[in-house]
């Protein structure tokens, strides 16, 4: 998972209301090189979240990134250099997200976060014929005498 | 005589449609589908031109943010990928599916991340995202599913959102999308016959066309104003 990705996500815990950015347990980091693209990073520059993207990836080892940042930098190539390696060549392949508010964590294996919620997590049961559903997570089967709803 | 073009001299030279629908042939499929996510194949008929009309006629792929949204075994994510997505996402919530689409797109030396999620529960960024791609559950299993799908995508994209629903939920869905979803247009770009093989045991008959409508949705602009 490459931090343009993490910068996008947020819990999505029940009652959390402020789930970003993700905190990050790095076990596994791996570099994949990708293409330098400068447009595509001076066009998306303005919609990432310069701070998160910051402490995630000092996190994975890389501290290259200045905390504080103006538009004008993106005439650098060495800025931008530094920005494209952060953004879309550092993968974070084991560890997990952490959610800020609740220390639930979420777990990345092969690069892959699994964002799935327990049933405590979601808000809704929903009926469904004579079978009860989770409204999150994988459908499980419940045959349930009483049907909770909250 | 010339070597054949590696895949990346391909995305180069500006890949053909024939050429996309070639490459997404050989990309592996579920094993054992699970009825309850609806899971069906999106072939490379459809895939390919799709994406390439996403590309060719709106410029809504190369050097973009492209999420895959339902990406099951990445059909629409690799194709996004190979006609120049900078970043390609692809979500789903079965972990067979994602490590299928996993190896798929190594085999087509095409980066995309995985996200494994409930897409009616997320909670995503409305910045980053430029397109999102899918092929939505029709809501035979989990009634309303093909809507919170399109909700969810309206929500995140930039730009446009590409997606398949039944021709027979035409007027509900451009109504659905306008008034509740924050979609400043929806059109039908064209209609495709998709063909559900028999992959099921209740299937009856060997092969069943569906008559799909193939949508371009475009959000309202974030503050509110059209784009």
């Amino acid at each position: 998972m490459r931090l343009v990705t993490h910068n996008m996500m947020s819990s999505n815990i029940k009652g959390v209301a402020n789930g970003f950015p993700l905190l990050i347990e790095a076990a596994q980091v791996v570099e994949k090189e990708v293409d330098f693209n400068a447009d595509f990073l001076k066009n998306i520059f303005a919609r990432i979240e310069w701070k998160a993207l910051v402490e995630a990836s000092k996190t994975m080892g890389y501290s290259e990134l200045l905390d504080n940042v103006e538009s004008s930098m993106l005439d650098s190539e060495e800025f931008l250099r530094k920005f494209h390696h952060a953004l879309l060549e550092i993968h974070l392949e084991e560890g997990a997200l952490v959610c800020p508010e609740t220390g639930r964590k979420f777990p990345i294996t092969k690069g892959i976060p699994n964002m799935l919620l327990h049933e405590d997590e979601c808000t809704v049961f929903v009926l469904t014929g004579h079978d009860l559903y989770h409204s999150c997570g994988t459908p499980g089967v419940l045959k349930a005498l009483s049907i909770a709803v909250y | 005589m010339l070597p054949p073009a590696s895949v990346p001299q391909l995305m180069k030279l500006k890949m053909k449609l024939k050429q996309l629908e070639g490459l997404l042939g050989s990309v592996q499929q579920f094993e054992n589908p699970k009825i309850e996510f609806e899971q069906y194949p999106t072939g490379p008929h459809i895939a390919s031109r799709l994406l390439f009309t996403a590309e060719n006629s709106f410029g809504d792929v190369r050097d973009k943010v492209v999420a895959d949204f339902g990406c099951g075994c990445g059909t629409l994510g690799l194709a996004a990928g190979l006609l120049g997505a900078e970043h390609v996402i692809g979500l789903d919530i079965d972990a067979e599916s994602i490590e299928i689409a996993s190896s798929n797109a190594e085999e087509l030396e095409l980066d995309m991340d995985f996200v494994q999620c409930d897409i009616s529960k997320l909670r995503l960024s409305d910045q980053v995202i430029d397109t999102v791609v899918m092929n939505p559950p029709f809501g035979t299993r989990k009634k309303g599913a093909d809507m919170d799908f399109l909700s969810m995508a309206l929500k995140v994209a930039s730009r446009a959102v590409y997606s398949l629903h039944k021709t027979t939920t035409r007027d509900h869905i451009k109504k659905t999308a306008l008034r509740e979803n924050n979609a400043s247009s929806a059109e039908v770009l064209c209609e495709l016959r998709f063909d559900v093989p028999q992959l099921y045991k209740f299937h009856k008959k060997r092969e069943v066309d569906v008559a799909v409508d193939l949508w371009r949705f475009v959000p309202k602009d974030k503050q509110g104003k059209q784009l």
